[in-house]
């Protein structure tokens, strides 16, 4: 529990700064900082456990099935990074307090680091590939939202979209990545996934894992040629560069590198990729900041030169290596982010961080300009400061290189090369800055900062200089743990010692010196060498590929999605012709085994009726009243068809849908154009037509492979308990209500649904009144015939006495509430057509039938959570029979009840539909002939 | 019969699918209501074809398969109301677009097409970034 805490309390931290805000800045800046340095409280306690090489784990199951689970892991590199996180996080907290100016929202800004440094523990902490993953995805998210703090500016906006991208992306790749690590390895589990480390390697999928692996790894870490990302998130506030920049964000890729260094290191591949990228990067890096005028720029592309000297120690595949490596990492987390917070301070101070005018800065702030100038020469590699340390052993380790044969001798040489550049830009950090002559056209005078900015300066400075003198004393310990937590093996010997007396790294650091001081007092020739390079601008060039990318993306677009809703339709159903045909290629007989029924007269004759009817269906589509009678010769021949094969609950059905149906298409008709003109073009009707006639004879044969197979369904099972479990003897009507009532529910909810959308849909509705028919004919004067008046009017107790009988008869006989309701929905609609919804309405006015949807869903709910009383599931039907007087005896069951919430809806949504409709041609039509 | 019951099935599928492929509404609504007519047979008959049978318990003749018949019972009625909600979708579109094609009116499609173009959408971009550093602007005193 103790170790989730580390990950809570800078989750509670995002929320503090918010509500600390209104106290002031310094109670704000001082409240933010509790959490971290109860975190950093809580990583000490833990300390012995993991000094003496444990790992500490705090488990909880989150979602098992997909191997996801929420495990916290303490080693000693996530000791190690925590570390850095918390503690820096710490002074760039300090540091922030003095640098906001009053206008920014030092609320948000908190808010945001601290739900970075969320993301940056996660990530170091998680025991879950998925997990971390995770943590992953938030840092590039909250690094976006760090990046654009200024979103004012559009270079801040550009550098923060363009670090997102390149990262996310990366993200992207790493999700693959471990995706496929845990399919090899069968857990997500980073325990798990390190101990099986040689089946990762000779898997065949191990080369995809890799580059998916150190893609993102590279791009989190700027590597060479993803490093130009990095100079442009500079647009961020100084103290967010301090902390993502130098000491946190850039290094999660190097930890993931380290983290997978067990699983995946070892190999020729890893070598050949991971050195040769980070020595590419170490160049790059270290030859751009040279030219950089900038002072953040030149600090920026001295970390993606260290970065990559860090990736190049991981991939030199010795373990001494990983050892520099990891001594690598805390050097350059503390010289670089207080070298970024000096430049922080002078930039707060002059007003620019341009090295053209900043000069002299000695005179004025000798005391920023002292911490300074030692942390640059920690990053050149001096004596007695961090920087010579693992830059020795860096030198050291290329000198022990045999992989590239022959050529091995290239690593020390470019090695070198590198470290006379990282001696070059860091004395022109010092001496362009700081000495030559006077600063130009400032428009204040320098002076020191507050006392307190300086603070977190020298706290970094002094870990500088004590690692570097008192290395044994110092950093022994911690370099020990971490390492071992890399190599997951026992530690070579090594000796962490000042001097070494005079060997080849030591003569290595002396022609690096010598070169970089040499290099950087030819500098005019240098810059003057340099212009004449065509200047490329990497954001430029960057927002210019994505505008491309977003055209061609919308081009794409217009091509694919070209508004023509039937040609989406012809795209989804010759797909849906594909995936139905395909199953049939591998059909043997279409025809099963089973015994055909002989064919019938009548049974024919209703086959032509019906063919004729769909075949003139659409011959006369245009024509659409001719149509749409056609339509209902063809609904008509359907319901025969389900008396025919013994299903008189369907054909009842059918029977009052259609009658409905066709209403509801008549009245649509009304305000539709009574004809349509021949708008398809030949080619299109022939295309349509062979679809559509490959589609219908596709179906046509699954049906009749179908029919004709043997079938062994669920069916006898219904018919076996719906007497004794559901206390019916109609089946079809016990599986509704009783066996599957939760569908039914769920089906009258819809049906309910629909009918209030459509009532919805209706509300101020302006259609366009015709006057005339399509011929251009009157309508009748006499709209309501009285004979036909008169007629339904004695005929609507008959029907609602038919619906009742029907409704009470279902359980047992052909019938229910769903028939039931149609036929009472029938009944009313006769008299809506008969009369005219003026005349119905006042006598009607008290029945909503809004009102009598819901009660219809209530009903059938209550009744089966009524079972609930019992203990029993829900919806548990319930039957006995009682002997009442005259009647005999009679059946009750709770089933009764949900039928009779079947029949409301249906009832209900039926007559909400037709009545809203049909009132829509009354409401405009007197209007209409008072105009005439 | 299966033949006949299958062919009538394949030949409501043809006829409701190539309805639903013209251009107006209304024989689209009229194609799809044809094919929901196929479906709910497809359906019905998968199970079999039972002639003089029944699905009520302790009758004397044999039984037939319930539960298709079950499951197309609330097929049809929910095949109506999602047949009705079409069809007032169709009002709707004819009411607001002025015209009852199934694409909108042309009008419609080309404003629609002229939004989605990349030169709008470089516009469009421009002129918020030009707003928001109006903004910035005028923030900062």
């Amino acid at each position: 529990m103790l170790l989730s805490a580390l990950l809570i309390l800078p989750l509670l931290g995002v929320l503090v700064p918010l509500w600390a805000h209104q106290y002031g800045r310094t109670r704000c800046a001082w409240a933010t900082a509790a959490a971290p340095a109860l975190a950093l409280l809580i990583l000490f306690l833990n300390l012995p456990g993991i000094a003496d090489g444990q790992v500490l784990a705090s488990r909880a199951t989150w979602i098992p099935a997909l191997g996801l689970e929420w495990h916290v892991r303490l080693d000693g590199l996530a000791w190690l990074f925590a570390l850095l996180i918390l503690g820096i996080g710490l002074l760039v907290i300090l540091y922030a307090r003095y640098y906001l100016s009053e206008k920014d929202s030092m609320a948000r800004f908190y808010s945001y680091l601290m739900l970075f440094m969320l993301a940056m523990l996660g990530v170091v902490l998680s025991g879950n590939l998925i997990q971390l993953w995770m943590f992953w995805e938030l840092t590039s998210i909250s690094s976006f939202l760090l990046i654009s703090f200024w979103w004012h500016k559009s270079e801040a906006r550009r550098g923060a979209r363009m670090a997102l991208t390149i990262t996310g992306a990366g993200g992207l790749f790493l999700l693959a990545g471990f995706l496929m690590l845990g399919q090899v390895v069968g857990s997500y589990d980073l325990d798990q996934v390190l101990a099986q480390g040689d089946l990762i390697r000779e898997h065949a999928w191990y080369p995809a894992i890799l580059i998916c692996v150190l893609l993102g790894a590279f791009t989190k870490s700027a590597q060479f040629p993803f490093h130009f990302w990095l100079p442009h998130a500079m647009a961020a506030p100084t103290p967010v560069s301090a902390y993502l920049h130098s000491a946190t964000m850039v290094k999660a890729g190097i930890f993931l590198l380290a983290r997978m260094y067990p699983a995946l290191a070892g190999t020729e591949l890893w070598f050949v990729i991971v050195s040769s990228v980070g020595m590419a990067t170490l160049l790059v890096g270290g030859y751009f900041a040279l030219y950089k005028h900038d002072l953040k720029g030149l600090l920026a592309y001295s970390t993606v030169s260290h970065l990559g000297l860090i990736t190049l120690l991981l991939g030199l595949d010795t373990q001494l290596a990983a050892i520099a490596a990891v001594f690598h990492i805390i050097n350059h987390a503390t010289f670089k982010a207080s070298l970024f917070m000096a430049a922080g301070i002078i930039d707060h101070e002059c007003g620019t961080r341009d090295m053209r005018y900043l000069n002299g800065l000695w005179r004025y702030m000798p005391h920023t300009a002292a911490l300074a100038m030692v942390a640059a020469a920690a990053m050149a590699g001096v004596p007695l400061l961090n920087g010579f340390l693992s830059k020795e052993m860096f030198f050291a380790e290329t000198l022990q290189q045999e992989l590239l044969g022959g050529l091995s001798w290239l690593i020390p040489a470019l090695a070198t090369l590198a470290g006379v550049f990282s001696v070059a830009y860091s004395a022109r950090f010092i001496h362009d800055v700081f000495f030559n002559g006077e600063p130009i056209g400032l428009d204040r005078t320098p002076h020191e900062p507050p006392r307190y900015m300086k603070i977190p300066v020298e706290i970094l400075v002094a870990l500088c200089l004590l690692v570097g003198i008192l290395p044994s004393f110092t950093v022994d310990g911690l370099l020990r743990m971490a390492s071992g937590a890399v190599l997951a093996t026992e530690l070579p010997t090594y000796n962490l010692s000042i001097w070494h007396g005079f060997n080849f790294p030591l003569l290595m650091s002396v022609i690096a010196l010598i070169g970089g001081i040499t290099l950087y007092s030819q500098r005019k020739r240098l810059f003057l060498f340099h212009s004449r390079f065509e200047r490329f601008d990497a954001s430029e060039t960057f927002e210019r590929q994505m505008q491309k990318f977003l055209a061609w993306a919308v081009s794409l677009q217009a091509k694919v999605d070209n508004q023509s809703f039937q040609r989406y339709l012809f795209a989804l159903l010759s797909l849906a012709l594909l995936m139905a045909a395909t199953p049939l290629l591998d059909l043997y007989h279409l025809e099963g085994g089973r015994e055909l029924h002989p064919l019938d007269g009548v049974s024919l004759m209703g086959f032509v009726l019906l063919a004729v009817g769909s075949v003139a269906t659409v011959i006369w589509h245009q024509q659409r009243l001719v149509s749409l009678l056609m339509l209902s010769v063809v609904g008509l021949v359907v319901s025969v068809a389900f008396a025919r094969f013994s299903a008189p609950d369907l054909a009842l059905t059918q029977l009052a849908v259609e009658v409905v149906t066709v209403i509801l298409l008549m009245l649509a008709l009304f305000f539709l154009p009574q004809k349509s003109h021949p708008d398809s073009s030949p080619s299109r009707l022939v295309r349509d037509l062979g679809l559509a006639a490959v589609f219908g004879g596709i179906i046509g044969s699954i049906s009749y492979a179908l029919m004709t197979r043997p079938l062994d369904s669920i069916s006898h099972f219904f018919l076996e308990n719906s007497k004794s479990g559901g206390g019916g003897t109609n089946a079809v009507n016990v599986i509704l209500v009783d066996f599957r009532g939760f569908d039914t529910l769920g089906e009258i909810t819809v049906l309910g649904i629909a009918a209030l959308g459509i009532y919805k849909l209706l509300l101020r509705l302006r259609l366009y009144m015709p006057a005339s028919d399509g011929e251009g004919r009157a309508w009748a004067v006499e709209r309501h015939p009285r004979m036909l008046a008169t007629l339904s009017q004695s005929l609507l107790p008959l029907a609602l006495l038919v619906s009742v009988y029907i409704f009470l008869r279902g359980h047992n006989l052909p019938g229910g509430g769903f028939i039931a309701g149609l036929v009472t929905a029938v009944a009313m609609i006769l008299q809506y057509v008969a009369h005219g919804v003026d005349w119905l309405q006042p006598r009607l006015q008290h029945l909503k039938y809004q009102r009598m949807i819901a009660w219809g869903v209530l009903i059938s709910t209550m009744t089966g959570m009524a079972s609930w009383l019992f203990d029993r599931p829900f919806l548990t039907s319930w039957f006995d029979y009682l002997h009442w007087p005259l009647v005999g005896k009679f059946e009750i069951a709770s089933a009764i009840a949900f039928d009779l919430g079947v029949y409301l809806t249906v009832v209900g949504a039926t007559l909400l539909i037709l009545a809203n409709l049909g009132k829509m041609t009354t409401v405009a039509r007197p209007q209409r002939q008072a105009e005439e | 019969m299966e033949v006949l019951v299958a062919f009538s099935i394949g030949l409501m599928t043809t006829c409701g699918i190539f309805l639903l492929l013209r251009s107006r509404t209304f024989p689209v609504v009229v194609g799809l209501t044809l094919l929901s007519y196929a479906v709910n047979l497809f359906l019905f008959a998968s199970g079999g074809l039972y002639p003089d049978h029944t699905t009520v318990v302790d009758a004397s003749a044999p039984y037939a398969d319930p539960l298709p018949q079950a499951l197309v019972l609330t097929a049809i009625v929910i095949g109506f109301a999602m047949t009705a909600f079409v069809v007032i979708l169709a009002l709707r579109a004819r009411a607001d677009l002025g015209s009852d094609h199934i694409n909108g009116s042309a009008r419609m499609k080309a404003q629609i097409r002229k939004r989605r173009s990349p030169q709008a959408l470089k516009t469009s971009k421009k002129s918020t970034q030009h707003t928001k550093a109006q903004k910035a602007k005028e923030n900062t005193p």
